[in-house]
């Protein structure tokens, strides 16, 4: 990245957290909602741990994984709101008369996905841990579960980003978002895909990329070091952000149609 | 920052999906450090060929140059000459005045030192200093679009577009923003082509108005050269006894046309123009009617524009929207 | 009385309107209780193997319940957002003026409720059904069950009008949802109370809405426990939030 450019990114950046931390009945939700889900699920669940065959014995081992997962759909609805907002107010013609690269734009948007991302996964985490989690993969593990989940978060991001500059609409995006949390939760969210005795149902979360997200995380948590688990889980998450991020990238540029 | 070559564009031209011509072929000739009017109701097209101008919106049809530099194949170029407030609130609601300047000088890739002096001085010279440091939310709309014209001024551009810069203002709000561009275009030679709905903004702004229907321009001129061409004013009489108001009328119709006037009143165009008024109370005395008030009406813009479009101004708007950008959100 | 019925029919014939021929209204509400259903009873049956689990009417009817009075809950409470969009455009304004017997608009309301409510429970019934429900309450265990949803309709209702008239924006949007959401998901939701441990059980075992769905899947089976105290429970939910929503017209009408 050249310096202007990299100023550039800085500087959205910066936009992007800022507006974001100043709207706390967007923020706020977006911390506490998936811990209260997580403790509700794990006050609720706990004895499925007693399930033959279940993978451990703490169902919030196994159920922490899903609060980055969770996060991640905040990231999508902020990430899109924001633009979609810039798109209907005219903002986003007020940048694009300036030399401003269109991918600085992005990129600016998602740094700030970022950071937030970063705060979540921290903040969850350490819940966990406070709350009695150890996970099996030890400290370099703790680093490896916030790095996947800003990636995850990252990714998501990336496709409210589409979305909003696809759409234009604020309210398309908020009115995408119950999709999307079907889609978190036809997985294994809930239950190892193995334990998931209606048959449709596990092909639908065998096939959801969503499962093999949460599962890499959760390998870091349950199992220790499971390379299938971590390559599935990395692999997809840049996957689905690299080409989130491409799709984006092509409908800004016919959004910002300058010539 | 004298500007050398305004804007000039030929035929264009802007078709949107379904086939509906926005911009029908448009010609414009806006000389340097000129303020240019472009009038005309909701949907005639305003928006779209100042979004044609600033490359925001590529043309279908036609060309059209922006300070020397062609807005298709040289939109950076063209950019880079511009500076440009478009429609309302396209502001952050969540951001403060200051960090709206630090965002647009940094995206113009401007030092950090110079981003600082510049920002200052063109807080100041808004006058939005004290309010620098509060969220636009807060904001009045008249400072909102004073932080608009101070974004659009960041990178000293040569030419100024505005597009309704006034739409919702309170009066005051409308003549200090007046004043701000007058005095830009007189002490520094910007050029600045601007939309108006308003007849009254055109007539005191614009050396040049150009009045926009339909997508097409159907007159162009100094303001008081389009007066004169229309002409003639009209003289309004109020006779002191209203059962006198027929008979006034039959002798005021020996001067003109009837034009619309006040409810108790009769009005006509003047055929004879300004000097006819003596005749007309000459006629008003020998046929022994008192008046309770007799006013000449020298034509306005919007005489201009109902001689040129068959319609009024007012009101002029409440037809189908065929702009390209959506109405602004309220923030 | 006669005028109060003509402003909640009007009220209630244009919420109605507005909501069957406006899909992205309809839409959610009926598609969340599906939704729920088939991640609950379709993802975790194997919950039932937990040893101490003994539902006779298997897990899918044990989910049933649990999502049927969900519905009524979150029904009302969407019917709180129409409220809230209608004090935001302004229309609710309109209502306040028009209407004669005030009080008839909340009424109005509250059968909008319970007519978008009957749609959601018929087809989250069907779905069931067409799942394999086993159902072995007799008609009248059924039809107890449909009162009591309804109950927990018109106090969710009832709840969210509060709510939306003391406040007047969509933005109360998550203080209507989110006290009902706890109050539903800190209840027994995906085993009996018996298998809840800890925290969870202490809540659970104070939570009126643990009467309501330990009584729901008791009659579902046939063996119905606790119906006096759920019908107990209901009723003063519904005079509560009586009150509740009628003072928060008052306060909508000193707003002006």
């Amino acid at each position: 990245m050249t310096r202007p450019l990299l100023l550039q990114v800085g500087h959205l950046a910066r936009r992007s957290v800022l507006r974001t931390l100043r709207q706390p009945l967007n923020v706020v939700p977006s911390f506490v909602f998936p811990l209260i889900l997580l403790a509700v699920n794990v006050g609720g669940l706990d004895t499925a741990a007693r399930i033959p065959g279940f993978p451990t014995d703490s169902y919030l081992d196994f159920a922490l994984a899903f609060t980055f997962m969770q996060g991640a759909l905040f990231a999508t609805t902020n990430a899109g709101t924001d633009l979609a907002r810039d798109i209907q107010t005219g903002f986003l013609n007020r940048l694009s008369l300036t030399p401003m690269r269109s991918a600085a734009l992005l990129l600016g948007q998602l740094a700030g996905v970022v950071v937030l991302a970063l705060i979540q996964a921290t903040l969850y985490l350490t819940v966990g841990l406070l709350a009695g989690v150890r996970p099996e993969s030890g400290v370099v593990g703790v680093f490896l579960i916030v790095f996947l989940g800003v990636l995850i978060a990252l990714a998501f991001g990336a496709i409210g980003a589409f979305l909003a500059l696809r759409t234009g609409s604020g309210e398309a995006i908020q009115a995408l978002f119950p999709l999307f949390f079907v889609f978190l939760f036809m997985s294994s969210m809930n239950l190892p895909r193995n334990l998931i005795e209606i048959e449709w149902f596990r092909t639908v979360a065998t096939i959801n990329p969503v499962s093999y997200l949460i599962e890499g995380i959760r390998s870091l948590i349950i199992t220790g070091w499971d390379a299938q688990a971590l390559a599935l889980g990395f692999g997809l998450a840049v996957g689905i952000g690299a080409v989130a991020v491409a799709a984006a990238s092509v409908a800004l540029r016919g959004r910002l149609a300058r010539s | 920052m004298q500007d050398e070559h305004g804007i000039q564009a030929e035929g264009l031209a802007r078709e949107f999906k379904g086939g509906i011509r926005a911009v029908d072929g448009i010609d414009l000739q806006v000389a340097p450090g000129e303020i240019y009017g472009f009038l005309g109701p909701n949907g005639a097209g305003k928006s779209t060929t100042v979004h044609m101008l600033t490359t925001l919106l590529p043309p279908t049809a036609g060309t059209a140059r922006v300070a020397g530099f062609d807005v298709v194949r040289e939109g950076a170029q063209v950019r880079a000459a511009i500076g440009a407030a478009l429609q309302e609130a396209a502001l952050d609601p969540l951001l403060t005045g200051r960090e709206h300047l630090r965002l647009q000088t940094a995206l113009h890739g401007m030092g950090k030192a110079e981003r600082k002096r510049r920002g200052e001085a063109l807080l100041e010279r808004v006058g939005l200093t004290q309010a620098a440091d509060r969220k636009v939310q807060t904001y009045s709309g008249g400072m909102k679009r004073r932080l608009d014209l101070a974004l659009a001024l960041v990178h000293e551009p040569s030419i100024l577009f505005l597009d309704e810069p006034t739409t919702g203002l309170d009066p005051q709000s409308r003549n200090a923003l007046w004043t701000e561009v007058a005095r830009l275009a007189r002490d520094e030679g910007v050029t600045v082509f601007l939309t108006t709905q308003y007849l009254e903004e055109a007539d005191v702004l614009a050396d040049r108005v150009g009045i926009i229907d339909h997508g097409r321009l159907v007159a162009e001129g100094t303001p008081a050269a389009l007066k004169a061409e229309i002409g003639r004013p009209s003289v309004e009489a109020i006779p002191a006894d209203p059962s006198e108001r027929d008979a006034v009328a039959r002798t005021l119709e020996r001067f003109g046309r009837p034009v619309p006037g006040s409810p108790k009143g009769v009005a006509v165009r003047l055929d004879g123009g300004e000097e006819a008024l003596a005749d007309v109370v000459r006629a008003l005395d020998a046929e022994g009617l008192h008046l309770a008030h007799l006013q000449l009406h020298a034509p306005t813009l919007d005489d201009v524009f109902l001689a040129k479009t068959g319609r009024s101004l007012e009101g002029a708007g409440d037809e189908l929207d065929t702009e390209a950008e959506p109405e602004p959100v309220p923030a | 009385m006669r005028s109060f019925v003509f402003v909640a029919l009007a009220v209630a014939w244009r919420g109605v309107h507005n909501a069957f021929t406006n899909p992205a209204i309809l839409l959610p509400s009926l598609l969340f209780p599906l939704f729920f259903f088939t991640a609950f009873a379709g993802g975790l049956s194997r919950v039932s193997d937990v040893p101490g689990f003994d539902y006779p009417a298997g897990y899918t009817a044990f989910q049933f319940v649990f999502v049927f009075l969900q519905s009524a809950a979150f029904g009302g409470v969407f019917t709180g957002f129409a409220i809230a969009r209608d004090f935001e455009s302004g229309f609710a304004r309109r209502l306040l003026l028009a209407a004669p017997r005030r009080t008839g608009i909340v009424a109005g309301y509250a059968l909008v409720a319970l007519v978008r409510w009957a749609a959601t429970a018929s087809v989250v019934t069907v779905v069931a059904l067409l799942a394999g429900m086993d159902v072995l309450g007799d008609p009248a265990e059924l039809a107890a069950l449909v009162v009591l949803g309804l109950l927990v309709n018109v106090a969710a209702v009832l709840w969210a009008a509060g709510v939306a008239m003391r406040f007047r924006t969509l933005q109360a949007g998550p203080l209507m949802q989110v006290p009902v959401f706890l109050t539903l998901f800190l209840a027994p939701v995906y085993v009996p109370l018996a298998l809840l441990d800890g925290w969870i059980h202490a809540i659970a075992t104070v939570n009126p809405a643990t009467f309501l769905l330990e009584a729901g899947r008791g009659l579902v089976a046939g063996e119905p426990v606790e119906v006096a105290a759920a019908f107990a429970v209901a009723f003063a939910a519904v005079a509560l939030f009586t009150v509740w929503a009628l003072r928060g017209l008052k306060s909508a009408e000193s707003a002006g």
